[in-house]
């Protein structure tokens, strides 16, 4: 699913990236539990979190996060947007939960990224 | 063995702003020198992890990286608390993380079991008081 399809779907604002919205998502991973994204997640998935630290950036750029969305309503401060500028990493913000905005792209065809030992097998979208 | 490439980073603890600076120059250096993609991810979680453990538990460390054709080797060794018990600190779980730490989305137990998740081979050593030192090694295959 393409990045703006994402924007849409969860009616986000745009933090950084607008020129980048055509990338596309292969799946998805939500947590707020960067050990967790480093753990369990794949290249190429967009990230669902309401941790808007530095180190949510660093996380995603290690692990090959292709965009992030703050859930909750979490806005992200300029040292954090230019961190992510840094490392071409799309920022986008949506007012809706993680749960709900996790539902949505699931029910969407976005299959999870997290790779769990006890869910092999439910990994895949709708 | 013969070396292609060496390079060492010095990382501060408690300085949560530069943390991950040596973890995303490293992988850089592995992408650059052609090394497989996957493993270049590999290497790079658990660098990560063991930087952001330094900045977290140590007072400053120091990573070394080197590159040789069949194996890439990563030491970081800190001053530091050191771990009393290395077996506890390996469960997936156990953590003494302050509330400083979890509100940067770490300290929840996961750090050297991930290391150890993302290594071929992983050493480690470590003496209450003094400091901890790290082997992270991956086999390029």
């Amino acid at each position: 699913m393409q990045l703006s399809e994402v924007q849409r779907l969860l009616t986000c604002d745009v933090f950084w990236g607008k020129e980048l919205l055509g990338r596309d998502i292969k799946s998805g991973c939500a947590s707020d539990l960067m050990s967790d994204v480093l753990a369990f997640s794949q290249s190429g998935a967009l990230l669902l979190t309401g941790l808007v630290t530095l180190q949510t950036i660093q996380t995603a750029f290690i692990a090959e996060i292709r965009a992030i969305v703050f859930v909750r309503g979490k806005k992200p401060d300029d040292d954090v947007i230019s961190l992510a500028k840094d490392r071409e990493i799309p920022l986008l913000g949506t007012s809706h939960s993680m749960y709900e905005a996790s539902g949505i792209l699931y029910q969407k065809g976005v299959p999870s990224t997290m790779e769990c030992p006890s869910a092999v097998g439910l990994t895949k979208g709708i | 063995m013969d070396e292609l490439y060496s390079q060492s980073f010095t990382i501060q603890g408690r300085n949560f702003f530069d943390a991950g600076k040596a973890s995303t120059e490293i992988k850089t250096i592995l992408k650059q020198l052609g090394i497989d993609p996957a493993i270049v991810r590999r290497v790079a979680i658990a660098t990560y992890e063991a930087e952001m453990n330094v900045v977290m538990y140590a007072e400053e460390a120091i990573l070394t990286l080197e590159v040789a054709p069949e194996v890439i080797k990563i030491v970081v060794d800190d001053r530091g608390a050191g771990i009393p018990d290395i077996d506890l600190a390996m469960r997936e779980g156990y953590s003494t993380a302050t509330p400083e730490m979890r509100e940067m989305g770490f300290g929840a137990g996961m750090g050297l079991p991930n290391i150890k998740k993302n290594s071929d081979e992983l050493k480690i050593a470590s003496a209450v008081g003094k400091g901890t030192r790290l082997e992270i090694t991956m086999y390029i295959r």
